[in-house]
């Protein structure tokens, strides 16, 4: 095969449907209202963020979710953090190092009180997408009609009361004249951060709780441009060896 | 090096004399036609993904647990606590949906050369038992990690059985040892997936290779190399066009198998659930039967055939018909080199309504799988507005059903009735690479 | 071209005029694609042996274990559990620490800088094989065949030894032990009982698995 058809015949291609499939993509979820969600710009590489996001867990998630799959070992070794400083800022839990975050919010009360017991959050940035819980967490309003006064326009009727609100403040929501329908939410008590501030919280909050989802992704991507190297090498020599031996053939 | 190598190969000749001769018959001295192209590449192809799933599946299964309680776990563990766990779970994956790409292909390229005609129909037909066994090793092998989507994918297509009149209840239960999919279903899952069914798949490949070697390789003129001149380069009862299976195609297989592997590599390294394709979302939830996903869907390498099943209606009080189809749909693959009543055997030669057909085939197959995955159910409201989206669905799957099926009963009428025209085969290979 | 049976191929034997076979460049990159394919093989051989060693969830369970002391009297022995082993904590009386320097003639390694030389931290290489002279902290397995010993601390004549100064006896095949864990001269053990890493988080708390700051 001459060169240009080659690159025309097999590279593009290949590369068109990767790409072409990678940007269709499945979307996990969507907000309920079928609106957009907001891009959640997370970056598991960024380990700065990663550990504010851990501090913001574990100050405001770990008291009713747990990460079961997720040891503190682990999230010392990938954050770059030591282990006293783990177990000094992170463990509110009482665990041994080597053990995974479990929550102490006891089952049966939680769904006493909440309606449902708080999930396991270990997957759920596979589960929904980063983007979901992104939004999930910067879509929260004040509900007089919710029995716990929240509600959430990206999950309605979420069982969840709002942690962050400290630091967003309170939104409520302004209807579609005449309807029960959520048009905006507008934020009528500030809180101790900005709104930009507050999302880049959510952001980090978001890149930790993508990196819980699956911790190996960090390593991926550093193997894979090696085994990736070396495969071009490996082909572009056995291109060589074919070539050598096809001048026989006729 | 090579005198060590030579020494001992004289060593065992000297003690099992019946080796050598078998080695050249299918490596040295197997004759394959000289102008294999690009779609011949994905039949080592798929023996490298079988190796793949074999070595990568025995060593998930030192640290999988297979019971309803703690399978879901055990996936977890192997993906963050065991050394390397992820890379060997991701290989695993991404090699299942690589395997029936590669598949696909391999089948398509013997759809437009006509390798399933005489004398090569037992090949064809060995190959449609391995994609039968294939789609039976993943589908149980979906079902296994114990996801969400495992659990109700596994209820829904067992449930297909459920629509066969008088027995179907009892056989949903029997295939299920259970009254929905629970711990008796996976372990058997596990059984058949880990060994019976690697060993069906083995022997199959082996009969599948034994078969082609008796008759010699099809290739892209569909020319017969076998029955024709003889005399080449290596050989004066070699027949002309052919070449040494080694080294020629040994080492072109090798720069196959370094361009595949470069695509696998990325899919692993970079994006391992290929946008939730390969690895869906709704299985990052453990099974619940008491919590469907927002829409139940097979894997895509399923779709075409799921669509099938969806597009026709039940009547007569039972929905088995869309059932038969799906089967049926599998069925006239296998009876393809009895449909096609023609004499060429190379799409390069054949009618251009063969070339159409098949081309409408190619639309059919990935329509079907649109509607299969649920494409049509998002891109219909998008571009057409507030429709009835069943009825437009319905429109559009069943067009592509009847594509699909119409193609071998139009191939069968075409070649049967003399309809094709086809251009003269020539005598000789031409080598167009 | 010779008839070897195996692993060659044929070579075309009608070789037109102006074609030469290369089989230098042939036998160059076929070594050197056979050389990488093989670094590669190899390299992706290494997670799968890797996937063997002790997972995360392994090594948690190995962790440190950590004990109070407080309740141990003297004389009395508690065992403990560590990385699936027993960890005999004994709280060594006076008599039984006097009696010590008397059993070296009758040990195989009195020093323990012989056979059992890899048997202790340096930190408990020494006559009491321990960091604190009172405080036994040893793996409680019969360096014969892996048995658990019996802790034998009374000094009076037993029917295996009339002039038994305490120490451990195994039920197994009779291999018997001082009070530092030593191994008797005669018996089938070969070594002195192995000594795990440790320290101690204050007097009264010990960590079995982790040796002292500073310490080999």
């Amino acid at each position: 095969m001459t060169k240009p058809t080659l690159l025309m015949k097999r590279i593009l291609p290949a590369v068109a449907l990767v790409v072409g499939l990678l940007l269709a993509g499945q979307p996990a979820a969507r907000a309920e209202d079928g609106g957009q969600l907001m891009a959640s710009g997370s970056n598991v590489r960024d380990q700065a963020s990663l550990q504010r996001g851990a501090k913001l867990f574990f100050n405001y998630c770990v008291g009713c979710h747990s990460l079961k799959y997720m040891r503190y070992s682990r999230i010392a070794d990938d954050l770059g953090l030591t282990e006293q400083q783990v177990m000094q800022n992170l463990n509110f839990t009482g665990a041994k190092f080597g053990e995974p975050v479990i929550s102490h919010m006891p089952e049966e009360d939680a769904t006493k009180w909440f309606g449902k017991a708080p999930p396991d959050l270990s997957l759920e940035v596979s589960a929904k997408t980063a983007d979901w819980v992104y939004t999930y967490l910067n879509t929260f309003y004040l509900d007089p009609k919710s029995p716990i006064g929240w509600n959430n326009t990206t999950l309605p009727n979420a069982a969840m009361p709002f942690p962050l609100w400290e630091l967003q403040g309170q939104q409520t929501a302004v209807m579609k004249s005449g309807t029960d329908e959520v048009e905006k939410l507008e934020l009528t008590h500030p809180g101790k951060l900005t709104p930009a501030q507050y999302q880049q919280a959510t952001r980090d909050l978001v890149n930790f709780l993508e990196y819980v989802s699956e911790p190996a992704a960090l390593q991926r991507h550093h193997y894979g441009i090696w085994v990736m190297l070396f495969l071009v090498l490996f082909t572009l020599l056995a291109y060589v060896l074919k070539k050598e031996y096809w001048k026989d053939v006729h | 090096m090579a005198n060590v190598f030579a020494s001992i190969g004289e060593w065992v000749n000297e003690r099992a004399p019946g080796l050598a001769p078998v080695y050249r018959k299918h490596m040295t001295e197997y004759y394959a036609p000289k102008n294999f192209n690009l779609w011949y590449y994905f039949g080592s192809l798929a023996m490298l993904v079988l190796v793949n799933q074999i070595v990568t599946g025995i060593f998930l299964t030192m640290n999988y647990n297979p019971s309803a309680a703690g399978a879901f776990d055990s996936v977890q563990y192997i993906m963050r606590d065991v050394e390397w766990g992820w890379l060997i779970r991701y290989m695993h994956s991404t090699g299942a949906s690589l395997f029936f790409v590669v598949v696909f292909l391999h089948m398509f390229r013997g759809m437009m050369y006509g390798s399933y005609k005489k004398p090569r129909e037992l090949v064809w037909l060995l190959g449609m038992l391995i994609f039968l066994a294939l789609m039976a090793e993943a589908f149980m092998g979906y079902v296994l990690p114990w996801g969400n989507m495992s659990f109700w994918g596994a209820k829904v297509i067992i449930s297909l059985f459920g629509t066969i009149p008088y027995i179907g209840n009892t056989l949903v239960e029997w295939i299920m040892g259970d009254f929905l999919p629970g711990d008796a279903t996976l372990n058997r899952f596990f059984a058949l997936h880990v060994i019976a069914l690697p060993i069906v798949l083995l022997l199959l490949v082996v009969l599948h290779l034994a078969a082609l070697h008796e008759v010699g390789s099809n290739n892209p003129d569909g020319v017969d190399v076998k029955h024709g001149p003889k005399g080449n380069r290596w050989g004066a009862n070699a027949p002309v066009d052919g070449i040494p299976f080694h080294p020629y195609y040994t080492v072109k297989d090798l720069f196959g198998v370094g361009f595949f592997l470069i695509i696998a590599a990325f899919i692993i390294f970079f994006a391992p659930t290929f946008g939730g394709w390969f690895l869906e979302h709704d299985n990052s939830i453990m099974a619940n039967n008491l919590v469907t996903p927002a829409e139940i869907k097979p894997v895509w390498y399923f779709t075409p055939f799921y669509a099938i099943v969806r597009m026709i209606p039940s009547f007569a009080g039972t929905a088995v018909w869309g059932v038969l189809a799906m089967f049926g749909s599998i069925a006239v693959l296998f009876l393809l080199p009895w449909f096609d009543r023609g004499q060429v055997k190379s799409i390069r030669y054949r009618g251009t309504g063969y070339k159409v057909a098949l081309t409408l085939f190619v639309i059919a197959f990935f329509g079907l799988g649109a509607v299969g995955a649920g494409i049509t159910a998002e891109v219909i409201p998008a571009w057409f507005g507030n429709v009835d989206l069943t009825v437009w669905e319905n429109a559009f799957g069943r067009t592509m059903t009847l594509i699909y099926f119409g193609f071998f009963a139009f191939l069968w009428a075409y070649t049967y009735f003399g309809w094709e025209k086809t251009k003269p085969v020539p005598d000789r290979v031409t080598m167009h690479d | 071209m010779g008839r070897e049976p195996f692993l060659t191929h044929q070579v075309p034997e009608s070789l037109m005029a102006n074609e030469v076979v290369d089989h230098g460049r042939r036998r160059f990159l076929t070594t050197a694609t056979a050389v990488v394919g093989g670094v590669g093989i190899v390299s992706a051989a290494v997670p799968f042996i890797k996937s063997w060693e002790p997972s995360a969830r392994a090594k948690a369970a190995g962790a440190p274990v950590t004990q109070s002391l407080k309740k141990i009297e003297p004389g009395q022995q508690l065992i403990v559990g560590w990385r699936s082993l027993p960890v005999f904590i004994v709280n060594r009386t006076p008599a039984q620490l006097a009696a010590l320097p008397k059993q070296d003639p009758r040990l195989v390694d009195p020093k323990s800088d012989g056979t059992s030389a890899d048997q202790q931290p340096k930190y408990a290489q020494n006559e009491t094989r321990s960091i604190k002279p009172e405080w036994l902290v040893m793996v409680g397995i019969c360096t014969h065949l892996g048995c658990v010993p019996n802790y034998v601390g009374e000094m009076k004549p037993e029917p295996f030894d009339p002039n038994w100064q305490g120490g451990y006896y195994c039920p197994c095949h009779h291999s018997r032990y001082d009070m530092a864990g030593r191994v008797y001269q005669g018996v089938p053990a070969p070594k002195n009982m192995e000594i795990p890493p440790y320290h101690f988080i204050d007097d009264t708390t010990v960590q079995i698995g982790v040796g002292p700051e500073g310490a080999a």
